[in-house]
């Protein structure tokens, strides 16, 4: 009984100390970083673009909409993101159906191809179209399509972008219905088939029906990632004066004098629309998990034989692969052997030379945007990492009040493009004189933790939902504490998924350039603004010199997490 | 040895629902007596999960008092709760939450390796524990198993060794069982009913299974929306249910409404739709009470033929089904307007629309009041 009284008095004291503890002092910490990252850059982008000497006004919009030509560019806008969304859809859709459901050969190349948008940055997946389509000296259109008797595709013009920007989004739709399909019992087909339904009928009645909510979210993600896109708009839009959004922002910083009230007024409206196309997609997902077909078993679908459309089939599947990794990545190596850039002939052909790649390791833009490119790629990955683990147990693990708004505020970001978070931390970093971080690594390295922020606790969540709660409570039952338990259980286990999470932020931050573009200051360039710099001095050798090796060291990296066993990419969208 | 008085614990409802509190445990005592193990069994949703998570110090709950061995672990008028890792019971999950990142051994050897510094076993006691929990499990030759290496009854067993080896008060064990198949399942009951008699363990067991619970308790409490119905050994719950819920939820019963028509010393005349029952009863009725007779279906008997007489507790009926079931035959028989279950010896097995006799042998009615 003494003991028990002693207990009561030490239980009391203890209520103050529990508050002040340093588990939830870390907890505060991160919370405070999460909302800063969140929160600032959209707030000071609101706030400048609607308030004008302490009034409310939509002068900004009217300026910027009276001078841009709207209608024309909200038509292109909307053209090039809906266009490309349909044909990554369509041959995303069927390369998953054949991949999960049927027996078609050559599904390593499909995996292969699935992380395209990975190893391959859209800023040279579109120069290396370029080089195909050129209108004048296209590779291939001159040994080709002309020769096949049609006029030469133009690849400056809509149907280009939306040719290039659908190829480069097909894999992610891919890996958004691959997950689908497999998750749907295979029974409910076979039923089908049962029934009388031939293939075809089975398809179109019973499988795309029940994959109704993954392909919904699929179109929303994929109109807002083309609404989003810069590296399309900016390398094949403008020689045409095919103007978008981002390349209207882009062109608003860059004239001969930046006019940041109109890339602001245009940056809010294309976060609105992001920020709309994500609320719906949210919204359907809530609602499609109802009626979902996911009941947690392992299926194990019997491939269905495709019979006679085996062939057309792998032929769908070659050319894929060909069109999205083979062409782009031959012509880069093509284009890097050459001591200046042109099509194909016999002499060229004959005359390669390896002189680019050493020559591109003596150049200084060169070698201070690989460094800068290590820094801020390991930096921001390995803090992403940090505070997403911790917040993640925070949203997974706790009941702590408040909670839901840490989750959301880490999903934030997801909304704002890549230019528009530029446009907001230029808005923030060239005001806020007390801190002096605009051309320096710093203001880059905070635009990447901001943009990494959601896939970071997409990666903490979903792996620390993988950790059931029981085997952190029989640690506590066992007579383990807080920071025992965190450390002996929860760490451990979340080892696979935090490294995989660590190297898919490492390799996407090698491919950012809509927030690098408008915050690098020179001497702090990163290799995708080298080879974007390049492209515009006309360099295009050495710049695909650099492309593959860039590649190359992508592909190791990609490999690595692959053999860790992480399903990288798969939560890419 | 534990001790729960008045434990409630509400949750907040789902947008769906009607705003508010849900009362997921409502108010309930217990006391469960050293060595013995208690059950608490009942649906899904009735609270005997958080009952056993608010003893564990898992779930905090809104009122209460909970003792385990003298110590108070939670009392809301004091003010005391005690952390669940400074609580020293143990535990078996239903997943059995293995720490798959760690052997067998390490597994086991955990909850010593977390006590605090002066209580921490030395190296060589630890070894020594570790083994000697393995042992009592027969886990001791695969010690150096990598634990996601083991099958189910083996996890099973593993986790039963890392719950025992801080020998704790208290083994609180929450649907242990429901994660294996029939088979094992039948094999496991009786292992652990024989490790809890033969090491002296007091345990709380959670489970819907009804089978398990009068298989391996001592005492079985029967809950429903968070109250408990009925406490009682495992035959007496059967045989004497104190609620309609409890004689249908344990077993299998044929309900008949009646009237309590005369009291004859602890017998009672029940009328009935379709005849009169004489009920024997240890509960007091009186005359003109709405009651519930419960009948058990293996205590009644069949026999072809036509009512002989004025026999008591035997009706005229018609067989509708039978099915055979193994060990025994299942009839149907319609009587008047309902229809009745007698589950029979395998021996009888009497074809659809024949004539029987049916008979009520006095062990197979309860009498309940009627309205619930």
């Amino acid at each position: 009984m003494v003991a028990v009284a002693e207990r009561s008095v030490h239980a009391r004291g203890d209520a103050l100390r529990r508050l002040l503890s340093a588990r939830n002092l870390i907890v505060l910490v991160v919370a405070i970083a999460i909302a800063y990252l969140a929160l600032v850059p959209i707030g000071f982008l609101l706030w400048q673009t609607f308030v004008r000497g302490g009034h409310f006004t939509v002068s900004a919009f009217r300026d910027a909409y009276g001078t841009v030509g709207l209608g024309t560019m909200l038509l292109n806008s909307f053209v090039f993101s809906f266009g490309s969304t349909i044909l990554a859809l369509v041959v995303g859709t069927a390369l998953a159906y054949l991949l999960v459901r049927t027996d078609v050969p050559g599904k390593a190349l499909m995996y292969a191809a699935s992380v395209v948008p990975l190893i391959i940055p859209g800023i040279l997946h579109s120069i290396s179209w370029t080089f195909l389509l050129d209108p004048h000296n296209g590779i291939a259109n001159t040994y080709f399509i002309q020769k096949l008797g049609f006029h030469a595709f133009n690849v400056y013009s809509l149907p280009g972008m939306i040719f290039i920007e659908g190829v480069h989004l097909a894999p992610l739709v891919f890996l958004l219905m691959v997950a689908s399909f497999r998750s749907m019992d295979p029974s409910l087909e076979e039923s089908a088939i049962m029934s009388g339904a031939p293939m075809w009928r089975v398809f179109f009645r019973v499988t795309l029906p029940l994959a109704k909510p993954a392909l919904y979210a699929a179109i929303l993600i994929m109109v807002v990632r083309g609404l989003e896109s810069f590296e399309v708009p900016a390398v094949i839009g403008l020689r045409n004066h095919i103007w978008v959004f981002t390349s209207r922002i882009y062109d608003a910083l860059h004239a001969l004098s930046p006019d940041y009230a109109t890339a602001g007024a245009l940056a809010v409206t294309l976060l609105a629309l992001t920020s709309f196309g994500v609320w719906w997609q949210s919204r359907l997902a809530r609602r499609a998990r109802s009626f979902q077909t996911v009941t947690g078993k392992g299926f194990r679908p019997r491939p269905m034989p495709l019979g006679k459309w085996k062939w057309p089939a792998v032929a769908f599947v070659l050319a894929y692969f060909f069109i999205s990794i083979v062409l782009p990545l031959l012509t880069l190596g093509y284009a890097s052997t050459q001591p200046y850039y042109s099509p194909p002939t016999h002499y060229t052909l004959t005359h390669l030379s390896g002189a680019n790649y050493p020559a591109v390791f003596h150049d200084p833009l060169f070698q201070h945007a690989v460094k800068n490119s290590l820094i801020l790629g390991i930096g921001s990955a390995t803090t992403v990492m940090l505070i997403c683990a911790i917040a993640g147990w925070v949203v997974v693990r706790t009941n702590l009040p408040g909670r839901w708004l840490i989750d959301n505020l880490a999903f934030t970001p997801l909304v704002i493009p890549g230019l528009v978070l530029g446009v907001a931390m230029l808005d923030v970093y060239l005001r806020l004189k007390w801190l002096p971080i605009y051309g320096t690594l710093w203001i880059l390295f905070i635009a990447y933790l901001t943009r990494y922020m959601p896939y970071g606790m997409r990666y903490a969540v979903t792996s620390m939902f993988q950790i059931g709660k029981e085997l952190e409570e029989s640690a506590q039952m066992s007579g383990a504490g807080w920071f025992q338990s965190f450390r002996r259980i929860v760490l451990p286990l979340l080892v696979p998924g935090f490294v995989a999470g660590w190297i898919y932020i490492f390799v996407v931050s090698f491919r950012e350039l809509g927030s690098s573009v408008l915050l690098y200051s020179p001497g702090k360039e990163v290799l995708s603004i080298a080879i974007w710099q390049q492209w515009q001095d006309g360099l295009l050798p050495q710049l695909s010199a650099l492309g593959v090796m860039l590649v190359g060291f992508l592909v190791v990296m990609v490999a690595i997490a692959y053999k860790l066993g992480a399903r990288i990419g798969v939560r890419e969208a | 040895m534990l001790d729960v008085q008045n434990l409630v614990k509400t949750f907040a409802g789902s947008k769906g629902e009607k705003r508010g509190r849900v009362h997921a445990v409502d108010g309930i005592s217990l006391h469960v007596e050293e060595g013995e193990l208690f059950t608490l069994l009942g649906p899904s949703g009735c609270g005997k999960t958080t009952t056993l998570r608010c003893i564990a110090g898992l779930e905090t709950p809104d009122d209460g008092v909970i003792t385990v061995a003298g110590r108070t672990l939670f009392s809301h008028a004091d003010r005391i709760r005690v952390p669940a890792n400074e609580r020293g019971l143990g535990m078996v999950f239903q997943s059995y939450a293995i720490w798959p990142h760690m052997n067998v051994q390490a597994n086991v050897a955990f909850p010593l390796q977390v006590m605090p510094r002066g209580k921490r076993p030395s190296r060589s006691q630890l070894k020594e524990r570790v083994e000697r929990a393995l042992t009592v499990v027969k886990l001791d030759q695969l010690a150096s198993r990598q634990a996601t290496d083991l099958s189910g009854g083996q996890q099973q067993r593993l986790a039963l060794a890392r719950a025992l080896v801080m020998e704790p008060p208290l083994l609180l064990l929450d649907e242990p069982l429901s994660n294996l198949d029939a088979k094992l399942r039948d094999d496991m009951r009786f292992e652990l009913k024989r490790l809890q008699r033969e090491l002296g363990i007091t345990g709380v067991y959670v489970t819907h299974d009804q089978v398990e619970a009068l298989a391996m308790s001592n005492v079985v409490a029967v809950m429903r929306d968070g109250k408990v119905e009925q406490v009682g050994r495992p035959r007496d719950v059967y045989e004497k249910p104190s609620s309609r819920f409890v004689a249908d939820f344990i077993g299998t019963s044929n309900f008949i409404d009646g009237t309590v028509e005369a009291a004859e010393g602890s017998s009672y005349r029940v009328r009935t739709d379709d005849g009169v029952l004489v009920v024997p009863s240890d509960a007091t009725f009186h005359v003109g009470d709405k009651v519930v007779v419960a009948a058990r279906p293996e205590h009644i008997e069949l026999t072809t033929g036509a009512t002989n007489g004025n026999l008591p507790n035997a009706w005229h009926g018609r067989v509708a089904v039978r099915s055979f079931l193994g060990e025994v035959v299942d009839h149907v028989v319609s009587v008047g307007s309902r229809e009745l279950r007698a589950r029979c010896n395998s021996k009888v097995s009497i074809p659809p629309d024949t004539d029987v006799t049916v008979r009520f042998h006095e062990e197979a009615f309860s009498l309940i009041p009627a309205g619930d």
